[in-house]
């Protein structure tokens, strides 16, 4: 058990708090599961409607078979089983914003049975069960404040499809769940399977919830939290939800087992419905649909389209680069990252690259808000700006200036270098000189010195730095210097 | 010339091709004829000034290769017709007009039809009587106080009637050749996958399957091969070579087993349907066929399997009538209360009892002992008839247990209406194609039908049979027209 568990203390009794998601990926296709029209973002409301998604008299469901392997693609990365027979329920409630009356879903034959995903914790890696992955139809859009005496619907996403991925049971912190997701939206990303856009809904998450007394083996009676739409808000929901239980527990109460909807502006799980009232949704094989079955020949055709993946590169990366297994978890988490710094390694050193991505360009795109996708510093004139410190032309601390320049408007480093005169003075010659004067003007200080106060050495350096206005090189002035005060 | 309404799709056909007729004659006659009859409330809707100005348009440039050229129409009002209204005779589609066509009645226009109006059947085809209109009861051409059987009872009656020279109906139980056998027609139910689904109001989709309904055998074959096609619309479509059904209809059955099912000869069925079974086994002789003795052992289970599997899809596909899209809405005080007045108020009775029953036997607890036993019934079914037709060919069974009944005779008895399905409903559980052609009269002089049922996709095979058949028997339908004097 490892000190830094995530535990709940109550009068004394400490609680362990088991979570299980899940995921509802949309899969990324420019057409629906079982409709020709289109899944654009953000477009006006009930353009990409096909009678099939407003479910007119006689209109019949056709699989997409891109949504198909697009799901066969997200179980191979997740190490699944895949079934090459699944079978397409229907299941069945009524809601304005749903048409045909069902959702068409998977129930008992997923097209994905169980995978893994491996976290990278801070303490270490843990493994994550994955129990099944299953295609969905998404159901349309309920819009109730536009008009204040009617809702109004928009079957835009009626129809589109989503892939729900259940975890086991086997995570135990809101922090295991913030690493959870972000790795299976890298997974997806880096398959091109979900954009894992979580402001857009394309990523979207139920949360399970239940606690048990340390030591226990058996399981607690969980809370469904609701389709919650952030990391920041599922953890906030765990949160709360995991007190609430231990609340209850300590107090001598029971945890009924149901369905909870979060509420972000008062930070904290309602009730929506319980177990009694839980829907009974008469799933039955969609007669509409013959069961999906595939060979042997369609599994391999796409396992030759699986990209190398975070897991395989962060291992690549730390042999081939030899990179510390932190540097390369961060560098692999994200593929755009990951291109980024192999576009930069081309041509620049890989250790600079590292901590420069890392460092400086994280923490402007922190700063910005933005995504490495975006950064205002392409992946060429970061090379560039390396490759100036490597060759001596500036140091360290300019390249730190020219960065700040650089991140207005994307300059090439060697242009602004040469425009502000900010190359590194590396003339033997020309330091001695300055050196020189530094140590003449401070005669006194340089007996100091040789008399055995050795930190005035720093003193010397800041001095001629100075003298340099800055681009003295570094390295060389501090080879002089000490030939010239020890000698 | 004899009387144009007195001739056959193909006698049509054959005489606008030879340009003896236009379709602007046989047009105006079926025009004439329907508008006379309205006293057998066949029609919900009737498109009498299209299909006259579709057919000067046809006889101006006629395209004489079309398998249909210029021939009216009247079709199941279940088929969605571009710019017509389409009701499955319910209140609640009683003003839908669709946009688009069905795969079906498009290879009906393409080739060459005419559509002449929509005809009643029973509501959302859940009936075998066409009692269960929303838009009123349809009534026998053979007497007036008989039913026309169901639910494609419109179609069966406006083809008895001649008010339309061939028609297509929808079968999920026997609601083509039931209607067939009770008005002295031929109706074929063509093997599940046959005939595309795109576009027909959705009764049971594992079962519904369109077909045609017409005078003769050989219309029968014309009609088949029209309307049978793949289509990618349809996923439970099958791609499958399709025979000239027309072109390679013929009557030599010399040598084909045929088999005749003992669990078929059911208590109280009367002696006249029992006479007719040996006579056309007899006829079959005469042919060349070979008489088979064979047992289809879970007979008996059909009827309860198919009104569990039937109301099961029909709950499902009927949720999508809920007032918010498209058809009739009853204003509620919230989003339940207007489900629940829309569909109190928009489905008629039987419709709304199928959707209890459907909902009931899909209830978690109730699904393992009723939908999921169906199903596995229905496989032991599906089954029997693998098994037999290692043996023979095709097999040869009475179409309905009784001929037709009165009308209000079975409307509040639903489980005498639904044993009137008892030997056509383990065809369409089993998926197969099965053919009903008239075969004689009872005492009332009221029609009987002889059901052939064949192997999958061997729909030539028993058309074969039954137009062999139907030379021996030499059926004659006597309707005296007594509703348009």
């Amino acid at each position: 058990m490892s000190k830094d568990q995530y535990l709940i203390e109550k009068n004394g009794n400490k609680y362990e708090v088991v979570i299980g998601l899940e995921v509802h990926a949309q899969v990324l296709s420019d057409s629906k599961l079982f409709s020709t029209s289109a899944t654009k973002f953000g477009s006006e409301p009930n353009t990409q409607v096909s009678l099939v998604d407003a479910a007119f008299p006689g209109m019949l469901p056709v699989i997409n078979e891109y949504c198909i392997k697009q799901a066969v693609k997200t179980g191979i990365g997740l190490n699944a089983k895949i079934h090459k027979k699944s079978i397409f329920d229907r299941k069945n409630y009524f809601y304005a914003d749903l048409p045909q009356g069902y959702q068409i879903s998977q129930y008992k034959d997923p097209i994905v049975g169980e995978g893994n995903v491996i976290l990278d914790l801070p303490s270490g890696p843990k493994n994550i069960g994955i129990e099944r992955l299953h295609l969905e139809q998404d159901a349309g859009k309920s819009i109730h404040d536009i008009d204040p005496g009617s809702t109004l619907v928009d079957l835009n996403r009626s129809g589109v499809a989503l892939m729900e991925i259940v975890s086991k049971p086997d995570l135990r912190s809101p922090e295991e769940v913030n690493f959870y997701i972000k790795k299976l939206r890298s997974i997806m990303r880096y398959l091109g399977t979900c954009d894992g856009n979580m402001q857009e809904g394309s990523l979207r998450a139920d949360v399970n919830v239940s606690v048990r007394k340390i030591g226990e083996d058996k399981l607690g009676t969980r809370c469904e939290i609701k389709n919650v739409n952030s990391i920041k808000f599922m953890q906030m929901a765990i949160e709360f939800e995991a007190n609430r239980q231990v609340e209850l527990i300590e107090e001598g109460g029971k945890i009924d087992q149901e369905t909870r909807l979060f509420d972000t502006k008062k930070n904290e799980t309602r009730s929506m419905r319980s177990k009694e009232d839980a829907h009974d949704y008469r799933y039955f094989p969609d007669p509409d649909l013959l069961p999906l079955e595939f060979d042997d020949d369609f599994i391999e055709n796409i396992k030759k389209e699986i990209p190398e993946l975070p897991d395989q590169k962060k291992n690549r990366f730390i042999e081939q680069f030899k990179l510390s297994p932190y540097e390369a978890t961060i560098l692999v988490s994200d593929l755009d990252t990951s291109k980024y710094f192999e576009k930069v390694i081309e041509n620049s050193d890989v250790k600079l690259s590292a901590n420069w991505i890392t460092g400086e360009l994280f923490a402007l795109l922190n700063e910005k808000n933005l995504e490495i996708s975006q950064s205002p510093i392409g992946p060429q004139n970061l090379s560039k700006l390396l490759n100036l410190i490597s060759d001596g032309t500036i140091s360290g601390k300019i390249a730190k200036t020219v960065f700040e320049i650089m991140s207005n408007d994307d300059k090439d480093p060697n242009i602004i270098v040469k425009e502000k005169g900010l190359k590194q003075e590396s003339d033997p010659k020309a330091l001695e000189a300055l050196i020189q004067k530094v140590l003449s003007s401070n005669e006194d200080k340089v007996k100091e010195y040789k008399s055995g106060k050795d930190k005035l050495f720093s003193f010397f350096v800041g001095q001629a730095m100075k003298e340099s206005k800055g681009k003295g090189n570094p390295q060389l002035i501090n080879k002089i210097l000490k030939e010239k005060l020890n000698g | 010339m004899s009387n144009i309404i007195d001739l056959s799709l193909n006698e049509l056909v054959d005489k606008v091709k030879s340009k003896k007729i236009s379709s602007k004659e046989i047009t105006s006659a079926y025009v004439e004829r329907s508008k006379k009859s309205n006293k057998l409330n066949t029609y919900i809707e009737q498109t009498f000034d299209n299909a006259l100005k579709n057919s000067e348009k046809f006889d101006k440039s006629p395209n004489l290769e079309k398998k249909l050229p210029g021939i009216p129409f009247a079709v199941k009002d279940l088929f969605c017709t571009k710019g017509v209204r389409t009701t499955a005779s319910s209140k609640i589609l009683e003003k839908f007009i669709p946009t688009y066509e069905s795969t079906i009645t498009q290879n009906l226009w393409d080739a060459g039809a005419i559509l002449l109006g929509k005809l009643n059947c029973d509501e959302f085809a859940m009936g075998s009587s066409n009692e269960t209109s929303y838009f009123g009861n349809v009534t026998s051409p053979i007497a007036d106080n008989l039913v026309p059987g169901g639910s494609s009872g419109g179609s069966a009656s406006a083809l008895a009637a001649k008010l339309t020279p061939a028609t297509i109906g929808t079968d999920t139980g026997g609601s083509i050749r039931q209607p067939a056998s009770f008005t002295g027609t031929v109706g074929l139910k063509p093997t599940y996958g046959s005939c595309s689904r795109y576009g027909i109001v959705a009764f049971a989709s594992s079962l519904d399957q369109a077909g045609p309904m017409t005078r003769n055998v050989k219309d029968c074959s014309l009609l088949l091969e029209v309307i049978s096609s793949f289509d990618p619309k349809d996923s439970t479509s099958v791609n499958f070579k399709r025979p000239n059904y027309y072109s390679e209809l013929n009557k030599n059955i010399k040598g084909k087993k045929i088999g005749i099912p003992k669990e078929y000869r059911v208590d109280g069925m009367p002696t006249e349907i029992d006479e007719l079974w040996e006579k056309g086994k007899e006829f079959l002789k005469d042919c060349g066929a070979e008489i088979v003795d064979i047992s289809l052992p879970h007979t008996n289970y059909a009827l309860p399997t198919y009104y569990i599997v039937a109301p099961a899809e029909a709950s499902s596909n009927l949720a999508r009538y809920d007032g918010v899209k498209y058809g009739f809405r009853a204003e509620g005080e919230n989003l339940i209360d207007m489900y629940e007045k829309t569909r109190s108020q928009g489905f008629g009775e039987e419709v709304k009892r199928r959707i209890m029953i459907g909902t009931y036997v899909l209830s978690s607890g109730y699904y393992d002992a009723y939908y999921l036993k169906a199903q596995k019934v229905r496989k032991l079914i599906k089954n029997d008839f693998d098994e037999v037709f290692k043996k023979v060919d095709a097999i040869l069974t009475p179409s309905t247990p009784s001929s037709a009944f009165k009308l209000g005779e079975k409307s509040n008895d639903p489980v005498s209406m639904y044993l009137n399905d008892i030997f056509t409903v383990p065809v369409n559980l089993a998926g197969l194609p099965g053919i009903s052609i008239p075969a004689g009269l009872d005492k009332n002089n009221y029609p009987l039908g002889l059901q052939i049922i064949g192997k999958p996709f061997n729909e030539q095979n028993i058309l074969n049979i039954a137009y062999s058949m139907e030379e021996k028997i030499n059926f004659k339908l006597n309707i005296n027209d007594w509703w348009i004097k």
